[in-house]
This record gives C-alpha cells, structure tokens and sequence, in this order.
C-alpha cells in the first residue's frame, strides 16, 4: 500500500464487523456483466523509482534554451517565499471553505486577492478565480450576452487566436454569434484592431451586439485604443470588454479608466511557473452593476454572531449548487491556489517592485529591439508597444528551428499559431521580461544575423531530441 | 491548538507602510517608459500593499493556521474524495524540467512533458475501459461542458439535429444541468426510485427522439451503486441518445467497474478527486475526458499523437476539423496532470484496486458504526461504495437540531464536517466519504464524536446549535454578507513613495 | 397566519386587490421555506405580467425561487425599498415587504386563485 493506513488485521476487523468474508461482497450491487475486465497497467512503483523515472522525463524537455518566447504565458522573478508559502499542508490539502469557520485562511486570501485585483484592473468585482484567461474571456462574452439580452458578441482578431477558439467553443454552445474585428493590414495603425470595421458592424441592426472585446496589450503586443473602441461599444448599447495581462497594469490605465465594463485575462504572470499550460489563473472582473452577472466565486467580508470581522462566500444563488440549469456557470472547482500564488507574489514584490517589472520588461524589450535592427531585422509594426512584438524574417519557421539548434527559442511562430493572418506570415513574435538578459539578447541578435546570412537556412527537420524508444 | 495560533489576521492592506518593502527586482533604468504613450500610460500607480518579507511571510503563515485540510486533520467531505495529498507528487510538479517549460514550446522541446500526457492518456484509457482521452479540461464541470458539448456534435455530425434535451436525475451535482443549459440543451430532470436508484420507467418515458444525452452519476451521489444501469445503457443507445457518465466517484469503482465496458460513450475523470491531486482551496483541478469511438473524432483540440517512430508532437491548428474545438488556452493543467501520473504510476493495477477495495471497505464499516448506534437515520442501510448518507431528521424532530448544527459542532471535535444538505433529494442530509487513506482508529474517533453530538442535542442542544465553540470564529452573517455585499478591501489613498534609483 | 382578506397562488404568492390594481407579494410561509432574504429581482413599472409565469426571482443565502405572477397585467408600481431592505420579505411579508403593483388585465383571473383557507389547507399539507 503507497498511503493507505490497513494492516491485514485491520481489514479483517472492518469485514468482521461488517460480518463479511471478503471485500468482494461489497461489490456484490455490480451485475456480473458489467463487472469490469482486470486493469493492464504496470504494477506499482515505490517512490525512489518513480522519482528516478520522473527526474528522466524531465530531463528530456529544454527548458535551458535562451527564450523570447510569450505569446499568453510569461516567464517572470519569483520570490522563493512564494513557492514556501504554497507548499504549506493548510493551503494545498484544504478543500473549498465550505465551513467558513475553519476556513476563514483561504476565505482572507480570496479576499485579499479579489482587492489586490481590483485594485490592479480598477474595477471592484472580480470573481475568486476561472480556469484560465481563455476561458475567463468566454465567460466575459457570455456575461455580456446575458446582461443586455443580445446574441452576438465582437471580439478583435488581435486577441489570443487561443482565446478567440475557447471563446468560439463557449459561444457556440450556447447558441451565441461571435463575429471577429479585423485588424488594419499596413499604414501607422497596422496590426491595431480596426475601429472603422468595428464601427461598422456595431451598425448592424439586424444583429445588436452584446459585448465587444479587446486585449491591452494585444496578441502582437501593441497598445490598442481602448478608450476609443469603449465608447464605440457603449454608443450602441454593448459591454466592452478588456483582456489584460496583469503585469503591464503597473504602468498601463487600468480598464477602469478606459470604461471597460469587464476585464477578464491571464494570472499567470504574477508569480506562477509556465509549466506547459497550466494551472492557471483565470482573471475576471466587472464593474458593481455587473455582480449579479459573474460566474464563480465570490467571498465577502462579513462578521460573525460576536461581531469579530470574518469573511465567507457569498451572493451563492448565482451558482450551479443552488439554481442548476439557471446558473451564470457550470462552474464549480476554480484556481483558488493560483489565486493566493498571485497575491503572494504581489505581496513580495510590492507596489515598487511590480512597477519595476514591468518596466524592466519593457527596457529589456526595447534593447531587443534596438540590437535586431542592428542586424537589419526591424518590427512590423509601426505602433506602441510594451514588451512584446512581431518582427518579420523571411523562412520564419526554418529560421526559427534553425536557431533552437543554436540553444535560441525564437519566439513563436505566428503562421503556425494564427494560419488565416496573411498579413503576418514569416513573422516571429518575440518578448522580453525582466529575466531576459543582455547576454541572451546579444546571443539571439548574433545567432539570427548568423542564420539569416547563410541564405536559405537547412530546411530538414532535425532528429527530434531526447526521444528513445 | 498551537501556541502560535489561530489567530484572526488584520488584511494584508492594513499592514501596509509607505516605503516599506523588500528589494526583490533590479531596478530599471529612469527612461524605461518613456516611449509609451502619456493616454496609455496608468495616472495613478495602484494602492498595494507595501509590507517587507518577514511582515508578508507571517501574515500567510498565520492566516494557513486558520485552515482545516487533510493535512491537519479528517476530512470526510462526501463526493470530494479529501483523500491523501502524496508528498512526491509536489516535488515531481515543480521539477524545473516540468514547471518552466513554456505551453508554446516546440514539441521538440517538450518531448518529456508530452510523453508524460500521452502515457496518462493510456492509463486512463484503461481505467475508463474508454477508446481515447483528452486531458485539456480544467476541472470536472469544465469535463462535463466538453463532453456533452462533443455529444452534440456528434448528433449533429449525424444530421440529427432536434435532438435538445438532458436527462438528469434528480440527485444528480448541480453542475450537470447548469452544464446543459451552457451547451444549449435543455435539462429534464428525473425523479429516483424508491431504493434510491435510478427510475428505468421515468427515464423510459422521457427518452425519445428529442435526447441528446442522459447524465448519469455512478455510484450515485448517494453512495449507491446503480444496479439497473445495464438496462438504462439499453434504453439510451435504443433510443439514439448518449450515455455521459459523471466520474465524481471513480474513486469506488476502480478496477471493479470500466464505465467504457458498460456502454457509457463518454464520462470525465477528476484527478483531484480520485488521483490524489491537491484540492487547493477549491483549485486548481484538472477533469480529463475519456471517449468511446462514435466521439473519438470531436475531441478538443489539441490532442497529443505519438508517430510510429516514438516522437510526440501536438495537433496543428485546424489538423482536425471535426473537433469541438478548444476549451481552454494551452494543452491543459500540465502541473496538475504531472502528479497524476505519480499518482498512477505509484499505485500500478494491483494499488488501484486496493484504493477502490479500502474506500468501499472504510465507508460501509463507518456506515454500518451509526446505523449500529440507532441515533442517526440510514436511508439507504444496504450495502454502499465509498460514501454513504445519514440524515439527522429523527434528531430535528426530537430535539430541533438540524443537520447544519451537527456539522458545526463536529468542528470543535477536530473534525471537517461531512458535505450537507446534499443530495436536496433527502432530509438533514450529510453525505459521508472516508476515503482509503484514513485509519479505522479515525473512523472509530469520528463515529464516537458523532454519536456523541447526537446525545448531546438531547441534554445540551444549545451548545449544539451554537456551536462551533473552539473555531477561530463564531457562525457568520451570511445574510449580511450577501444583502450588502464588501467584496474588496478599499486601500485608503496613501502616500505614494517613489522607487529610490 | 395567514390573512383572509388576500388571494394566494400554489406557489406560494399572494395577491391583494383594490379597485382595478392588485399587490403582489409572497406569503409568511415561502418566506420561512427560503430563509434569510438578501435580493430580490423586479421587473421595473410598465412591463406586463402573465398569470402563472415568473415575474422575478427572490434569492436567499442558500436558495432561489422564481416568483409567479398571480395575474395578468402591467406592472404600475415596483417596492423600491427592498433593493436596500430585502430583509423586510421576511419581517413583514404581508405587509412592507410586498413586491409590485400591477393594473389587473382581466378581474376574473383572481377567482382562479386559492382563498385563505384554500391556501392554509396546502401548507398544512406540506
């Protein structure tokens, strides 16, 4: 037995008092032909094998390359407190508080979380947490559609193509039309969402749009005129709503001060490992008049029968458990650990130090910058921007496959995450953090003038690393 | 209770100082923002807390001593499987190999990562007796919205298209129909039988051409397992709907039960449930999907395929148009799915149906404890799987302690409460799970507090329905909390120090 | 317990009717059934209400109930005070804590409804 308590004298005291022979007569309410056929699975390992055979898994993954790669998750400093907080039994091994007076830690926590939100994106609602940012934009969507009684949604085609195929998925299922915003081809807004064509399609009466959605920064990275499309969507009577990545609302306005309605976006980056897609931190918030609209949960502060300030779940007759088919949400388990790793992180890094990222994201960007043209290798677009952007390189796949065998992820590839952008095909989206160094910047800059003077980089695909069989 | 605490905390945001905090980031240089435009850039910086590290280390320390958690103490709360969080699971998630991998990685960096999903992909194969898996799901509802979302398409794949309506029985976790409405069917809601189970004639009536899916948790919320589900497969399938199976307790059917072998075209699995991964304090989760063949094709995207020469790679956008798509950003909660893997390969064929055994085995020795003791109602007293429900309506009538003050009191005596007032379809209920990793001294010690709390409600039932009495708070204002809500802390607008550089 | 002088609905509504307006509220006993109140969601003046379909929802810490319209008609009046003061749906469910005020569609719709002890014969039946 791995954890399990029973000795054989043990068991045989349960079956006894149980007046069994055997455990086999408890399965007895399983009809014969249902019984299942004996499990093929390897037999059990002890723990200093399994570490053994999961230390050579890991192994086989590179995670030492020199990365410019964001695209959605972020690699960021984390204070070693935080990782020593999260490790502690209280937090990992308690359940949802549904006894809230033993559970008033994780209550506080979510608290804290929802105002260090708040604060962040200046709005004063935000749910304990969702899944991830994709979803958490689903949401948003569906929170636009039932707040105004309108059936179709507008969101940019500089949003997350991920994000915009989990938004597809939810819409869909609920029977909901989403439409797509362009984004300007060429000229001085190239690659910003496209506030003629959003225009445009709020100006369809036949088909009154619930909500309209932005990322800040965008999917490219630039700065979007939210302002200016929050009042497109208002002047028709929809919700706007913002996609933001929490670490650049240090220096970037918040949604609330551009009058977004909803934000929703991705935790990730405040202090939470990219470990190949999740867990994650699924931000989303609304303004007061929305509250009744948010999926999730929500904790409040109260106090108890001695007057001594307490906090509890609360405004529950939103959720699953009590109205069932009439909910916001099916949602039930969230992200409440990845909620208290962000306030950790926070609360390491302070006000300051939160600024301080950012901006050191954005210096080391702009050295990227600056040391890619050197090389003649210039961005896309003309736009703002804060740590991320597009550079165009001709053969970007080859070029970039070329370079990982050179120790250099390139970024992403922007023709295999966003095939139906024709306007960006052969470009890289590459990123800068506070982490990125000035070494692996030079590397990259050397590395790709390098493989881009060679000409036409090989174009074989090289042997796949660390795979035996 | 320890010396050190519980003790209520003040919010993080009133320990905050102007100035005070802990270097943790270089700074940057003085110019670093100048390029961005002034209407873009944030007028105010936001009002959080400033506090050094030992302040904030305190502060989460004391306010974890606040909490109970399997690792404090039993934790019997029924349908949540609140069983033993493996310690080697931990250190396998945040193995640097595994955690800073990036999600947008090439596969040809990720090849360990990807081996690892694919080969859990194939344990749960087995342990579902299903055809393939996808682990993108996120939690166990998120499972539910994927897989009825794919038994739509698949009814519409087929042209079938006026198929809008969800059988559910009564009993059943709210999520499965606030999961229907989401996929944009309708729930019929279906009453029990008498015993408890499943009624074959309600569910023959409601069955016809308008059925997309029947959901159908098994063992049921009560503890029971459905004995009549052979025939209810039968009448799903004869009828051209679906079978889901929601997997919430797999934890009792391991090895003696492959919902696949029975006819379920598709259930979800929750890992945080029935492989051990932590609960978090409601999250995170990770709810993977398991299919049979008719659904094969609808599966999110993307999946990870292993080539004939043992390289892993993930589909390509749009590889697979017949997919419903994507249900979230990424491969799925990676770090969630890495300890159940440990989990998996730690327990092998013979340790998982040992788990299956014990659980089934502690929840009737507990069950059969109370019943013994003649204080507290057994509905269902036969036989159970892993949890099972007692009410304590003969306790309300006899002495107007309800269910809800039992459960308070059990907090004084060390104890989580059961899960209450659920399934709505009993009386007082509480509904009990034990699970395989509690010691029968625990069952013993928990069985003698709670009969010790039903004669109490006898002699001193104000001590009951006012209890918790040794928690570090009293019961709550729930009423208030709701009626004015205080959602957020509202920093007062303090001094904004500027960063010294 | 409950007031002679009302007309009641099986779901727990009652209905007071003055000239050619009715008062909408819900009984003492559906009160008690939901616990605490902490909001209740009103259709605002001017919307129609259908007999027997929902009208709003009451919600309470732990349960939620659609409200069912004892008649037809156009909402005239909405009680503004329980947006702050839902609590009064409890304390004084007959009276302060009615809910709205429509103009009656059709008079005859309220002899479909349940009389006092018609409707004190169905709680009693639980």
């Amino acid at each position: 037995m791995a954890y399990g308590p029973h000795t054989p004298a043990d068991r045989r005291r349960m079956l006894d008092a149980l007046g069994m022979e055997s455990v086999d007569e408890l399965f007895a309410d399983i009809p014969e032909p249902l019984r299942a056929s004996p499990l093929k699975l390897d037999p059990p390992e002890p723990e200093q094998q399994l570490m053994a055979r999961l230390s050579g898994l890991a192994a086989r993954n590179r995670v030492e390359l020199a990365s410019f790669l964001g695209a959605g998750a972020y690699r960021h400093f984390s204070p070693p407190m935080v990782d020593q907080i999260l490790l502690r039994g209280e937090w990992y091994t308690a359940y949802t508080p549904y006894q809230p007076e033993v559970s008033q830690g994780t209550l506080q926590s979510i608290y804290e979380y929802e105002s260090l939100i708040a604060e962040l994106v200046g709005l004063d609602v935000v749910s304990a947490s969702h899944y991830d940012g994709a979803a958490a934009t689903a949401e948003a969507a569906l929170m636009t559609c039932r707040a105004t009684g309108r059936g179709r949604v507008l969101v940019s085609r500089a949003v997350h193509p991920q994000y915009r195929a989990v938004l597809r998925t939810y819409v869909d299922g609920a029977g909901l039309d989403v439409d797509d915003i362009p984004i300007v081809a060429e000229g001085d807004l190239a690659g910003l969402t496209d506030l003629e064509a959003l225009e445009r399609l709020l100006a369809d009466e036949s088909q009154p749009t619930a909500g309209v959605i932005l990322a800040q920064p965008s999917f490219y990275g630039l700065l979007e005129p939210m302002a200016e499309a929050g009042r497109l969507a208002h002047g028709a009577g929809a919700l706007f709503v913002a996609v933001v990545e929490p670490v650049s609302l240090a220096v970037l306005a918040p949604p609330g001060a551009y009058g977004a309605d909803i934000a929703a976006g991705e935790g990730q980056a405040l202090g939470i490992p990219p470990q190949y897609g999740g867990p994650y931190l699924g931000i989303l918030a609304c303004t007061d008049p929305l509250v009744r609209q948010i999926p999730g949960r929500l904790v409040g502060m109260t106090t108890d029968v001695e007057g001594q300030r307490a906090y509890v779940m609360t405004l529950q007759a939103r959720e699953q458990h009590i109205r069932r088919e009439k909910a916001a949400s099916n949602i039930c388990t969230n992200q409440t650990l990845l909620a208290l790793a962000a306030s950790l992180w926070l609360a390491a890094l302070g006000p300051h130090g939160l600024h301080d990222v950012a901006a050191l994201g954005a210096a080391r960007a702009a050295e990227l910058e600056a040391a890619l043209a050197e090389i003649g290798i210039a961005r896309v677009h003309p736009g703002a921007y804060l740590n991320e952007f597009a550079i165009r390189v001709p053969n970007a796949a080859d070029v970039h496959r070329e370079l990982l065998n050179r120790g250099v992820l390139a970024g992403l590839i922007v023709a295999e995450a966003v095939p139906d952008e024709p306007s960006l095909a052969d470009c890289l989206l590459v990123c800068a953090t506070e982490v990125t160094t000035s070494e692996d910047i030079i590397r990259f800059a050397r590395e790709l003038a390098g493989v881009v003077a060679s000409g036409a980089p090989s174009v074989s695909t090289p042997a796949p690393v660390g795979v035996t069989a | 209770m320890s010396a050190s605490g519980p003790r209520l905390q003040p919010s993080l945001f009133e320990l905050s100082r102007a100035g005070r905090h802990s270097d943790k980031v270089p700074h940057p240089p003085k110019a670093a923002l100048d390029r961005i435009p002034a209407d873009q850039r944030r007028e105010r910086p936001p009002a959080l807390p400033e506090v050094n590290e030992p302040d904030a280390v305190r502060h989460f320390v004391n306010l974890s001593q606040l909490n109970h958690a399997v690792d404090t103490g039993f934790y019997p709360l029924g349908s949540c499987t609140m069983k033993w969080n493996p310690k080697v699971n931990e250190w396998a998630a945040r193995l640097p190999g595994f955690a800073q991998l990036h999600p947008m990685a090439p596969d040809d960096v990720a090849q360990g990562t990807l081996q690892l999903l694919w080969e859990l992909e194939q344990i749960l194969i087995e342990v579902s007796g299903m055809q393939a898996v996808t682990l993108q799901p996120a939690a166990g509802a998120h499972g539910e919205l994927t897989g009825i979302l794919m038994i739509r398409a698949y009814h519409e794949g087929r042209g079938d298209t006026g198929r809008t309506d969800v059988l559910v029985p009564d009993s059943a976790h709210g999520t499965n129909p606030a999961t229907a409405t989401m996929a944009g069917l309708r729930t019929i809601s279906i009453k029990a039988a008498p015993d408890g189970g499943l009624d074959l004639d309600g569910f023959r009536a409601a069955l016809g051409p308008t059925t997309a899916a029947v959901m159908v948790t098994n063992p049921s919320t009560l503890g029971l397992f459905e004995s009549r589900i052979g025939e209810l497969l039968e009448a799903v399938h004869e009828a051209g709907a679906l079978a889901y199976m929601d997997g919430a307790n797999l934890n009792a059917i391991l090895g003696r039960f492959k919902p696949g072998e029975a006819g379920f075209d598709v259930m979800h699995i929750n890992t945080h449930k029935t492989f051990s991964t932590p609960h978090g304090g409601g999250g995170p989760g990770a709810g993977p999907v398991a299919v049979n063949d008719k659904l094969l094709p609808f599966l999110p995207a993307p999946r990870v395929i292993r080539e004939p020469d043992g390289h892993f790679r993930l589909e390509r956008v749009g590889e697979r148009p017949a997919s419903i798509g994507r249900m979230r950003s990424f491969v799925g909660s990676t770090g969630v799915l890495v300890r159940a893997y440990a989990y998996l390969r730690t327990h092998g064929a013979s340790g998982l149906a040992e788990i299956t055994d014990d659980a089934v085995l502690a929840a009737n020795y507990l069950k059969d404890r109370l019943a013994d003791s003649g204080v507290f109602d057994i509905p269902f007293p036969g036989v159970c799987k892993h949890e099972f429900i007692a009410s304590a309506s003969s306790i309300k009538k006899k002495t107007g302690v309800r269910t809800l003050d039992i459960a308070k009191r059990l907090l004084d005596h060390g104890f989580h409460a059961p899960t209450v007032y659920f399934p709505l379809t009993v009386d007082e209920a509480m509904l009990i799970e034990p699970t395989e990793t509690e010691s029968v001294e625990t069952l013993d010690a928990f069985a003698d507090a709670l009969i010790e709390i039903a004669r109490e409600a006898e002699s001193d039932p104000e001590t009951v329905k006012t209890a918790p009495h040794t928690a570090p708070v009293k019961r709550l204002d729930e009423a208030g909390a709701a009626r004015n809500p205080n959602l957020r802390w509202r920093p007062a607008l303090g001094d904004w120090t500027p960063c010294p550089d | 317990m409950v007031p002679g002088d009302l007309r009641y609905t099986k779901d727990h509504e009652w209905l007071r009717v003055e000239g050619d307006t009715a008062t909408i509220g819900v009984t003492d006993f559906a009160a008690g059934q939901l616990g605490d109140v902490v909001f209740v969601d009103l259709p605002a003046a001017g919307k129609s209400v259908e007999q027997f379909a929902t009208f709003g929802v009451v919600e309470s810490v732990k349960a939620v109930s659609d409200l069912y319209a004892p008649v037809s008609g156009e909402v005239v009046e909405v009680n503004g005070e329980l947006g702050g003061n839902p609590e009064l749906v409890n304390s004084d469910p007959f009276g302060a804590g009615w809910m709205i005020k429509v103009r009656l569609g059709d008079a005859g719709q309220v002899a479909e409804l349940l009389d006092a002890a018609g409707y004190e014969k169905l709680t009693s039946e639980g």
